[in-house]
């Protein structure tokens, strides 16, 4: 009994272990932000990746996205980023814009936030209704995932990736698969 | 005749002329024919959707909504929760059985979202622990019952835990009017034919 106490003090409740870990990567094919056609992770086989959800309402996303663009200097491994539900409900409290529009709009919010903080991303995709992300199990932004060689889930961050979790678990974890 | 176009109308004289007597109301309504098929076109797919909004409040009150934690999917006001919903809703409109639904969202949110875990191997012991506690409690209990009653019968013979008590007691007396009696003899003679009289 104590044991079991013992454990639910440290466990975090906010921190759910995902289903996909060592799952295929989930397929989509969504718009890039940059305009040049779609993505689908298919085109990533063969290589170590991340996949990293952002928005430019994201609060947390400030405070990572730094480490992020740092990481991507200093590390090979392509990072996508998932552009997640750019435009909120209360930014079309009317849903006058269609789905074009929306498009559009949020391509543009998403370059000028790039332009201000940097660019970390080899290329950003645009998963405007969310459907992608309830996929891959996102519940809220940022997150984080390594995909291996074969488009397989190795890992997944939630929340901000901080310089030491960088350092202590994820480069670990991408030096590992880039030589298996 | 068709009156559908006269009911605004109708409802709204109504609201003028209430003093009219019900039954005059009625006889109007005669008079105009039966008026209900002026709705019977909107309800029916009013109802095919609520037998939808039914299933989805059945589904998601069962899930849990994993930003607001405590909250179900079917209460919680969350964005996330509104999508999901939204995700539910369509695959009840494509038929999917309410396994197939939570299956659906087990595969992406994991066995969290449930509010009433699977039966499987991960989750016996949340399941049958709590079972095995209570019968290694009272296997504990009738072993150290035997263990007990057999320290007594050693002890001496059949008796009862209050039987032997009662007899412990006497001896005590007992011993202790001897001693009085052996050391202390005579300290008064009321005291001690009070003991011999009780005796």
């Amino acid at each position: 009994m104590v044991a079991f106490l013992a454990m639910g003090l440290k466990h975090d409740p906010h921190e759910i272990p995902s289903p996909l870990i060592n799952k295929p990567a989930p397929d989509f094919s969504l718009q890039t932000l940059e305009g040049a056609g779609s993505f689908s992770p298919q085109n990533m086989l063969g290589k170590v990746w991340m996949l990293n959800v952002w928005a430019t309402w994201c609060v947390s996303c400030r405070e990572e996205h730094p480490v992020m663009v740092a990481f991507s200097k200093q590390i090979g491994v392509p990072i996508v980023g998932l552009s997640y539900k750019e435009i909120q409900p209360q930014d079309d409290p009317k849903k006058k814009l269609t789905s074009s529009d929306m498009l559009t709009l949020a391509r543009a919010r998403g370059a000028q936030w790039l332009d201000r903080h940097g660019n970390p991303y080899a290329l950003s995709v645009m998963d405007l209704d969310g459907r992608v992300g309830i996929d891959y199990g996102v519940y809220g932004v940022p997150e984080t995932y390594i995909i291996d060689k074969q488009g397989i889930i190795r890992y997944k961050q939630i929340g901000p990736v901080t310089p030491q979790i960088l350092s202590d678990t994820m480069i670990p974890i991408i030096r590992k698969l880039e030589s298996s | 005749m068709d009156i559908c176009y006269l009911m605004p109308f109708l409802s709204r004289m109504r609201k003028i002329f209430f003093p009219l007597p019900g039954a005059a109301w009625v006889l109007l309504a005669l008079w105009f024919g039966n008026p209900t098929h002026c709705f019977a076109s909107q309800a029916q797919p009013m109802a095919s959707d609520q037998r939808v909004e039914q299933r989805l409040v059945q589904i998601a009150e069962e899930l849990r909504c994993l930003v607001c934690q405590n909250e179900s999917l079917a209460s919680s006001r969350a964005d996330l929760a509104e999508d999901l919903r939204t995700q539910v809703r369509e695959q009840i409109a494509a038929g999917k059985s309410d396994e197939e639904i939570k299956d659906y969202l087990v595969a992406r949110y994991g066995d969290f979202v449930l509010y009433k875990p699977q039966l499987k191997p991960v989750t016996w012991l949340l399941w049958f622990g709590p079972f095995a506690v209570l019968i290694i409690a009272l296997v504990g209990l009738i072993l150290s019952m035997k263990a007990r009653n057999a320290k007594i019968q050693a002890q001496g013979g059949v008796q009862t835990i209050a039987q032997s008590t009662e007899f412990s007691n006497n001896e005590r007396l007992l011993a202790e009017n001897a001693f009085v009696h052996n050391h202390h003899q005579p300290i008064s003679t009321q005291q001690t034919d009070h003991i011999e009289g009780r005796q």
